[in-house]
């Protein structure tokens, strides 16, 4: 026995004694090693007698399982020892800027068009497209704008070369100045009920302070049996409403002249205007945002649609001029001059798009 | 259309209030423009007495005055040279707007003498250009007077805008015609009587072109002194902006003005023979009233005597025969033109003229007759004289018309149920004539062509505000969907670039035509006729010049390393079709500004930035990015060597490349610009595809991957490697990914290292050793006889 517990008070201070990772492995070859001194002790049985042997191989286990767990305790102290001296040394500068995020911003006239689509799609609408360059047939005669008449000179418009390879009344080349042309394409290959919103770029010849040759136009039209004024008035109200986020906006329809349009009618939106500010919503002023009217006859019957049977509204802004309203933007030349501090500044994150769930942000 | 509030009230008798009366105007589609009451802006100007004008001690031009203005006695320094003791005079106080100089008063110092206030000349009122002196006021005005009064300034004037289908309202009297209908009094009557004329006129008259001069009215009247106009007279036209001239233009001018009916005064002397309206001749020339020469076209509508023309019909007349103070005896024309071939004229020759703008919109045929005679009694009364019997050639033209109406109607079209009794009255009060069903209107309404016509008349009267709104809302529970594909695909292909770090441009769709040359463009139709200037006088073949310009711009002001994007159209061709939708981006310069971490953050953009901006959103527009072919005939805009093209079968779905550096010396770019075009029309029809995505199939076996190195030539693309070696097994091989390229030391001249890493899927079971290594050989052999490929030893 005094053999056994002389060996643990060895074994014990020379594991405790061990402060590194080496020397703790020395003391383990040397406890517990095939030649180590519990090994050898237990060798040393097989000359005891049985009751000897039996107390003594037990206290040697005993002794082997407390110098193993010893060492193993010991272990993880040294181990977290080391890692504890290497973390010390790992320092990093955490304040170093990051590696340069690239993000980029979507344009506000995508943004503008997208809130448009979302909330038109809304209310059954669906989107028609057509060409930048029209004909003459297709962006006036269609639309009720007789040759020649005055009504034309309202629009300055821009030519491209005659097309001398095409029929009598669609030589004339322009670019777009509204997007009615589309409506027109669309009523020829479509039957009412017509329910549709167009956009795109649309060109006028004008450049100063609050034009530019080319913007964006937006322009809704219905048709069916029984669409009247009524269903105009509630349908833009609806609109200005939910694209500007104010539920009470107030919205007036003033009598004006459109060749396509009968009646005709300018749509007015209540505003304020403050020290130079301008805010939209109930206020003492009317800002003037918009078209509209009743489809004029003569254009359903262009289009091939029996203006007896069938009768409807467009109405149309634009795209530009409801972004700036809607988000601020002071300069309308400013969308076109690409310049990365404005677009970074006025447009929007990719990750946010426009949906009916999250609402149009009210300016 | 101006016109200022009293003579409204020439037309109109009514008790209803300015702000009454102008809500009113907008409310029935005669929209006020513009209000500007003289009463306000000549509130502060008030008459005042100099009590004493002494010399300024420092200055030999300034006066001292001490002006009673009635509540104080108060300092003024003036240089006017008619300052003096006790004359009245209108004063200006501080805080006083000065309209003819433009500025606000601030009382201040001049010369060490303090001033407060101003007394005012007529040029700084606005009212002349005389600013020799102050204004001096008659001595027995009393002090304290208001300005305005004293100079008959106490009207409001009314700018209202006018669409151009109103030609009635191009007159004050139309103006107030609508009025009256509106509920806001009643139209006084007109007297249009005859002026009995003293014997034929000595001028005769014959219209050769009917068609475009229906009717052509005139007189002599003998004897006239053209002095000035009465002032009543002079300052309505003041107060609208026409110079009175005297008393026979202003006539002119004025019943132009009031009644919508344009005139025109020879000075009868200077007439050779008789009048006779003809279409010109091509090259014909006279010198206008407006001091400038006009050659006309053939087929134009002129006045002519013998001597040859005497003005264009309707638009301008001719100096030869205008008349002066001198003028003793005047032929008063008052004629009836075709809008259409005035506006074609007027457009022509670019004359502008308040006779070309009635005429072209259409004044009242039937008036004509009348208004001779109105306008024979105001040169009487004004000029003197005696008048000649009317001579007439031609006829009122037929504008009568009638249209069966459904009173019904009205309800159908605007939702607003109006009495019929009341539509009637409405129709009425405007001049219409209603017979039951049958309606005609009035000779001054060319514009009404219609029913629906007719119902804008009763519902802008009635009033728009009685509209009631109606939702339109979607009545289907299952929505079809508002986009289009094409919307879509631009939607998603925007999502893609921003997400990656572009930015979205809007830029002109036209461009200089150099500059589209540069870029392909080869067909004249595209050239704009009439540009807006000579920077954008052709439609763009492709948006990357206007990216490069704006990269380049943004790196003058000091933002480089631009990575900017456009989602719109390009245009091959003028006719339909020929234009098409193309993604466009840009990448100038480098990753980023100069960085701490060095190549890792801010290595210069490079082609293979470009080409994963145009996989990404091929990928998000739903293209099959997997079986694309990368070739290399890019436009010849890109590098030549570094640049490709992505290929499904023939068709070409993107380019990508660097710019090619002599168009960007062209251009003055310096920088390093990498670039891509994705044509999005040349993208496979999204097929319509259910909600539910395929079964996902998920192998149970472990997948491995072995790595290859091979050496090849080095102009072998590593896509044929890899395509070689997905071809080996299409089942088995779920991936072939190039991890290195050597070039140099221990590889041959003229040969590369590619080392691919094959990932392998067994599908069926766990593959054997020998398996693996027949495959192995397989793509060893198949790489090696598509690229003349050996494995590298």
């Amino acid at each position: 026995m005094t053999d056994v517990q002389k060996l643990k008070d060895e074994l014990v201070s020379m594991v405790e004694a061990a402060n590194d990772l080496t020397s703790l492995d020395t003391a383990r070859v040397n406890a517990l090693g095939k030649k180590g001194k519990i090994t050898g002790l237990m060798r040393t049985l097989g000359g005891m007698d049985p009751e000897e042997r039996k107390t003594t191989g037990a206290a040697l286990n005993l002794l082997k399982d407390e110098i193993a767990a010893l060492i193993a305790g010991q272990e993880r102290a040294l181990k977290k020892q080391v890692l504890e001296q290497r973390l010390a040394t790992e320092q990093m500068d955490v304040s170093l800027p990051i590696r340069p995020q690239a993000k980029g911003k979507i344009h506000p006239i995508s943004q503008t068009m997208e809130e448009l689509v979302t909330i038109f799609a809304s209310m059954g609408f669906e989107v028609a497209e057509g060409p930048d360059i029209e004909d003459d047939w297709h962006n006036f005669t269609a639309l009720n704008f007789p040759v020649g008449h005055p009504a034309r000179e309202m629009q300055d418009t821009f030519f491209l070369p005659d097309d001398e390879e095409a029929e009598e009344g669609y030589k004339k080349k322009v670019l777009r100045t509204h997007t009615s042309a589309v409506q027109v394409r669309y009523m020829l290959e479509n039957k009412p009920p017509i329910k549709i919103i167009s956009m795109g770029r649309v060109y006028r010849h004008d450049y100063d302070l609050t034009h530019t040759p080319m913007f964006h136009q937006v322009e809704a039209l219905v048709i069916g049996k029984d669409i009247h004024m009524g269903h105009l008035k509630g349908c833009v109200q609806d609109f200005t409403q939910a694209f500007f986020g104010i539920k009470d906006l107030p919205v007036r329809f003033r009598p004006s002249f459109f060749p396509f349009t009968e009646p005709s009618a300018e749509i007015d939106i209540g505003c304020s205007r403050k020290d130079g500010g301008l805010k939209i919503g109930a206020g003492d002023d009317w800002l003037e945002i918009g078209g509209s009217g009743m489809v004029h006859p003569n254009v359903l019957t262009n289009c091939g649609i029996d203006p007896d049977e069938y009768q409807g509204f467009a109405f149309g802004f634009g795209i530009d001029r409801m972004a700036m309203l809607k988000y601020g933007i002071p300069d309308l030349r400013t969308f076109f001059d690409s310049d990365v501090r404005w677009l970074n500044h006025y447009g929007f994150d990719p990750l946010d798009r426009p949906n009916t769930a999250t609402g149009q942000p009210a300016k | 259309m101006k016109f200022t509030l009293s003579w409204l009230k020439e037309h109109l008798e009514t008790d209803a209030s300015l702000t009454e009366i102008t809500d009113t105007l907008t409310a029935i589609g005669l929209e006020l423009e513009e209000l500007t009451d003289p009463r306000e802006i000549y509130a502060p100007f008030k008459v005042a007495y100099v009590e004493s004008a002494t010399k300024h001690p420092d200055a030999d031009k300034l006066q001292i005055c001490i002006v009673n203005t009635g509540i104080e006695k108060i300092q003024v320094v003036c240089g006017a040279p008619n300052a003096r003791t006790g004359m009245k005079v209108i004063f200006a106080p501080n805080g006083a707007y000065i309209p003819g100089s433009d500025v606000t008063l601030k009382k201040g110092k001049i010369r060490g003498e303090e001033s407060n206030g101003m007394l005012v000349s007529e040029r700084e009122m606005g009212l002349s250009e005389e600013h020799d002196g102050i204004i001096e006021v008659a001595d027995d005005v009393e002090i304290g007077t208001e300005f305005t009064a004293l100079f008959n300034l106490d009207d409001p004037i009314i700018d209202v805008a006018l669409t151009p289908n109103r030609a009635d309202c191009a007159g004050v009297r139309g103006v107030a015609r609508d009025l009256a209908a509106a509920g806001f009094g009643s139209l006084k009557m007109l007297d249009g009587d005859a002026v009995k004329g003293n014997g034929a006129s000595p001028v005769h008259v014959k219209i050769e072109s009917k068609e475009q001069c229906p009717l052509f009215m005139g007189r002599m009247i003998s004897n006239i002194q053209n002095a000035q106009s009465p002032l009543w007279m002079q300052n309505r036209l003041k107060a609208v902006g026409l110079r009175p001239i005297s008393a026979l233009v202003d006539i002119t001018n004025y019943v132009s003005l009031d009644l919508c009916r344009p005139l025109h005064v020879y000075d009868a002397d200077l007439l050779k023979g008789d009048i006779t309206v003809r279409l010109s001749n091509e090259g014909e020339k006279f010198e206008a009233l407006n001091d400038k020469e006009y050659t006309l076209d053939a087929g134009m509508t002129a006045i002519t005597d013998e001597s040859g023309l005497l003005g264009l019909a309707g638009i301008v007349g001719g100096v030869s025969t205008g008349c002066t103070e001198n003028t003793k005896n005047v032929f008063l024309e008052c004629a009836y033109f075709d809008p259409m071939s005035i506006a074609k004229t007027g457009r022509a020759l670019g004359v502008e003229s308040d006779a070309r703008y009635r005429f072209e919109r259409g004044v009242d045929p039937e008036f004509t007759v009348q208004a001779i005679e109105i306008a024979t009694k105001l040169i009487l009364d004004i000029c003197g004289g005696d008048a000649s019997d009317v001579v007439k050639a031609g006829d009122v033209p037929n504008w009568k018309r009638n249209f069966e109406y459904d009173f019904a109607y009205t309800k159908k079209r605007t939702g607003v149920d109006i009495t019929q009794d009341e539509q009637v009255q409405i129709l009425e009060n405007l001049g219409f004539i209603v017979q039951g069903t049958q309606i005609s209107p009035p000779s001054w309404r060319g514009d009404v062509m219609g029913k629906a016509d007719i119902v804008e008349e009763i519902i802008r009267i009635y009033g728009f505000d009685k509209i009631e709104p109606v939702s339109v809302g979607n009545l289907n529970a299952v929505s079809s969907g508002a986009e289009t594909p094409h919307i879509t695909q631009c939607r998603m292909s925007r999502a893609a670039l921003a997400t990656r770090g572009l930015n979205e441009c809007v830029t002109y769709s036209f461009m200089s035509s150099d500059l589209a040359t540069a870029f392909g463009a080869n067909d004249n139709a595209l050239a704009v006729s009439n540009p807006i200037s000579s920077d954008l006088d052709h439609m763009r073949p492709s948006i990357l010049p206007n990216l490069i310009s704006a990269a380049a711009t943004n790196a003058d002001k000091g933002n480089g390393d631009t990575k900017l994007f456009e989602v719109g159209p390009v245009f091959k061709s003028a006719k339909f079709g020929g234009q098409e939708t193309v993604v466009t981006g840009l990448r100038f310069g480098a990753l980023a500004n100069r960085h701490w971490e060095g190549q890792n953050a801010n290595r210069q953009n490079d082609i293979y930035d470009a080409k994963a901006d145009v996989m990404a959103t091929l990928e998000a527009m739903g293209a099959p990015t997997q079986s694309l072919q990368t070739a290399r005939e890019a436009s010849d805009y890109f590098h030549p060597g570094r640049s490709g093209v992505l290929k499904m079968g023939n068709k070409p779905l993107a380019q990508f490349g660097e710019i090619h550096p002599a168009i960007l010396g062209d251009m003055g770019v310096k920088g390093h610009v990498v670039g891509f075009e994705i044509f999005l029309n040349n993208l496979p029809p999204q097929k319509k595809k259910s909600a539910a995505k395929p079964l996902l199939k998920l192998s149970q076996f472990q997948p491995l991957s072995r790595d290859f190195a091979f050496i090849v030539d080095e102009n072998v693309e590593a896509e044929s490697i890899i395509r070689a070696a997905i071809g080996v097994d299409r089942n088995l091989i779920a991936g072939v990914s190039v991890f290195d390229v050597y070039q140099g030391k221990g590889v041959e001249d003229g040969k590369k290292s590619v080392a691919i890493n094959v990932e392998i899927q067994p599908v069926k079971q766990t593959l054997t050793d020998s398996e693996i290594e027949g495959l192995s050989q397989k793509i060893i052999d198949a790489v090696g006889s598509k690229t003349g490929a050996m494995l590298r030893g």
